[in-house]
């Protein structure tokens, strides 16, 4: 029962890692880039929902929906003034240039008087409400982490699937001067791509928000998300879900069974013993170049 | 403009080029000789951190510079070398030998993390260096028994045969002889063909191979050497700081030296140097700033991660060969005034092609 229990929280942990892996995801699996500000988008959407709530003074439905379309904006505008510039530069220098965006808006966001350095609660309606079965406690967050986290991957998932935008976005993302060729407008869907990992990590933001509270360093959980989305294989959605549970409960048992210090570094011992087994991830795809 | 006749074939590999290299580097090392009477006590202990940071960079440079390997979790190898250093020294150990043990521990750690190199690349690499910088991390922080766990750990002086380094003037020309020691050694190794091997590496792994540059022996050796010069770098960290605790080799430390060697210019020794300069200097110029601001951003807590934000960001739109890329556009101007034209350094495009496909 105790390891039950441990597995739920681990799930729910996993899904949060989950969440931000899939923002890297869609901007590796459209772009080929690893974003390191998603972390810091997530902390800057979990204040964007704070501000709805307290400053507007918005109810929680709609300041939800607010926080994350707000977030998309952002995103969007991100890719068009920052990243669009050096599109067709080497990936690294994108990595880097997303380095220093998280380190902007994390000194940002702390530079606002007063607001910046403290720690926030979000009132969040279920807040504090358990589900009993038998002996085994769930909380409501834990239960709204796990759901929304299932139905975003689902409908992702199936964009990318079966609508021409998620087709045309994965023929952009394995060969740019091809799909301009075939009349996909790259720069375009760059936009929104960033602006739908913006939207997700604003979501992921807003659930992770009742767990962990909303400070200006909440973004740095994003560096575990790298394990996650390793794990499942960087260009794989359901994989980023995958890795962010293996992730998660990894964490979660070794912090019960294994000495103290273990729970925070298992995660990278999972992703490097992944990555000399199985470079590629578990879903990920292996394909050769050909010269 | 400067015409050079070549006469020999060695005067492609020559060290300095010609007489103005002689006169300027000669005058550089006749200040940095002189610095200690020159300058002031707390810019000389500044520039004593640059000489460390630099034989750091330099590492990272041979690694990300001129291999194309990138590393996240550099700081790890400079724990490594850091502790080692720490803990040998106050075993009474002299010097010399610990600085080697701590270059050649941080060498064989770095091969270790080489190893998934040799199967993964690009951010695969950076995610497989970003794991092993948390781990060793963590392993500082647990291992109380040898390192003194969070609590710290204090560092002796240095001492070179029964001669103690106390004084700021004694260790500033320790760091300035192993620092020279380690540019000369990079540079010497960049014209051999171990560093040609590793620039061919750098600019395509297939063509590499199929001139018969085995990949796997170099990779190994650019991470032990890179790892190795991090060692170095920490063991005079660790002496120069003299107080060590995990959290000082943390992840933001590794992203610091990544922007150093971004920021300095990539692929140039230059670099290595200018990066150094860039990262000591530049807190010291926010904090001159502070005063000028109204007290609203001068005194926010944030300031200076969104100053160092936004100065990676403005070097990668619009320089992003670095502080070097810059110099070198510099001289170009006035070597051929009034004939430099806008498109001399212009990069060229290409369309991304998938990593996955490799």
């Amino acid at each position: 029962m105790q390891l039950l229990q441990l597995l739920i929280s681990g799930v729910a942990q996993g899904c949060i890692y989950g969440l931000i892996a899939l923002g890297f995801v869609l901007i590796y699996k459209a772009t080929e880039t690893v974003s390191f500000a998603q972390g810091d988008l997530m902390m800057v959407g979990a204040f964007g929902g704070l501000a709805a709530m307290t400053v507007l003074g918005f109810p929680f439905w709609l300041s939800v929906p607010a926080a994350i379309v707000g977030m998309g904006v952002f995103g969007v505008a991100l890719e068009r003034l920052v990243i669009r510039p050096i599109l067709g530069q080497p990936a690294f220098s994108i990595v880097m240039l997303t380095i220093g965006v998280g380190y902007v808006l994390r000194g940002a966001i702390t530079m606002i008087p007063n607001i910046g350095t403290d720690t926030h609660t979000l009132a969040v309606p279920y807040a504090g409400e358990v589900l009993r079965l038998g002996t085994l406690v769930v909380s409501a967050e834990q239960i709204v982490v796990i759901g929304v986290t299932g139905v975003l991957c689902a409908g992702l998932f199936a964009m990318f699937r079966y609508s021409r935008l998620g087709l045309a976005m994965q023929a952009s993302s394995q060969n740019q001067l091809a799909a301009y060729y075939m009349g996909i407008p790259v720069k375009r869907l760059n936009g929104l791509v960033w602006g739908l990992a913006a939207g997700v990590a604003a979501i992921a933001g807003l659930l992770l928000a009742p767990i962990t509270f909303v400070h200006a360093n909440m973004g740095f959980i994003g560096l575990k998300a790298f394990p996650a989305a390793v794990v499942g294989g960087f260009g794989s959605l359901p994989g980023a879900i995958v890795g962010g549970l293996v992730i998660g409960t990894v964490e979660a048992l070794s912090g019960f069974y294994l000495p103290e210090g273990f729970k925070d570094i298992a995660p990278y011992i999972v992703v490097l013993i992944m990555l000399v087994l199985k470079p590629n991830g578990l879903f990920g795809e292996t394909l050769r170049k050909k010269v | 403009m400067r015409f050079i006749f070549k006469t020999d074939y060695n005067q492609d590999i020559q060290l300095a080029k010609h007489g103005g290299h002689v006169f300027w580097y000669s005058l550089l090392g006749l200040f940095l000789l002189a610095a200690p009477w020159v300058i002031e006590e707390y810019w000389l202990a500044q520039l004593t951190f640059v000489l460390i940071y630099a034989v750091v960079g330099l590492g990272l440079m041979l690694l990300a510079g001129f291999t194309g390997l990138f590393s996240l979790g550099h700081a790890a190898f400079l724990g490594v070398g850091a502790y080692t250093q720490a803990v040998m020294v106050n075993a009474g150990l002299p010097f010399p030998l610990a600085l080697a043990c701590a270059g050649l521990l941080s060498a064989a750690v770095g091969m270790v993390v080489g190893l998934p190199a040799l199967r993964v690349k690009g951010i695969y690499l950076g995610m497989a260096t970003l794991a092993f910088g948390f781990i060793v991390e963590e392993a500082l922080a647990r291992w109380e028994s040898v390192t003194g766990g969070n609590s710290g750990l204090s560092v002796n002086p240095p001492a070179l045969f029964g001669w103690e380094l106390e004084s700021t003037n004694e260790f500033y020309f320790l760091c300035l002889v192993v620092a020279v020691g380690a540019t000369l050694a990079i540079v010497n190794l960049m014209r051999s063909s171990t560093g040609r091997a590793f620039v061919a590496i750098r600019d395509s792994e297939i063509s590499a191979q199929s001139m018969g540059i085995h990949l796997a022996r170099y990779k190994t050796l650019s991470f032990a050497l890179s790892a190795a010069l991090a060692g170095i770098g920490g063991a005079l960290y660790a002496h120069k700081i003299q107080f060590l605790s995990p959290e000082q080799f943390s992840i933001i430390q590794s992203i610091d030296l990544l922007l150093m060697v971004v920021i300095g210019g990539l692929g140039s020794i230059h670099g290595a140097f200018l990066g150094a300069i860039f990262l000591i200097v530049m807190p010291q110029l926010i904090a001159l700033g502070k005063d000028h601001l109204p007290d609203a951003i001068g005194q926010a807590a944030g300031l200076q991660g969104t100053v160092y934000g936004l100065v990676l960001i403005a070097f990668v739109l619009f320089e992003p060969m670095g502080l070097y890329g810059r110099w070198l556009k510099v001289r170009a101007y006035f070597q051929l005034f009034p004939f430099y034209r806008r498109g001399l350094f212009k990069r060229q495009k290409t369309f991304q092609k998938s990593d996955r496909l490799k």
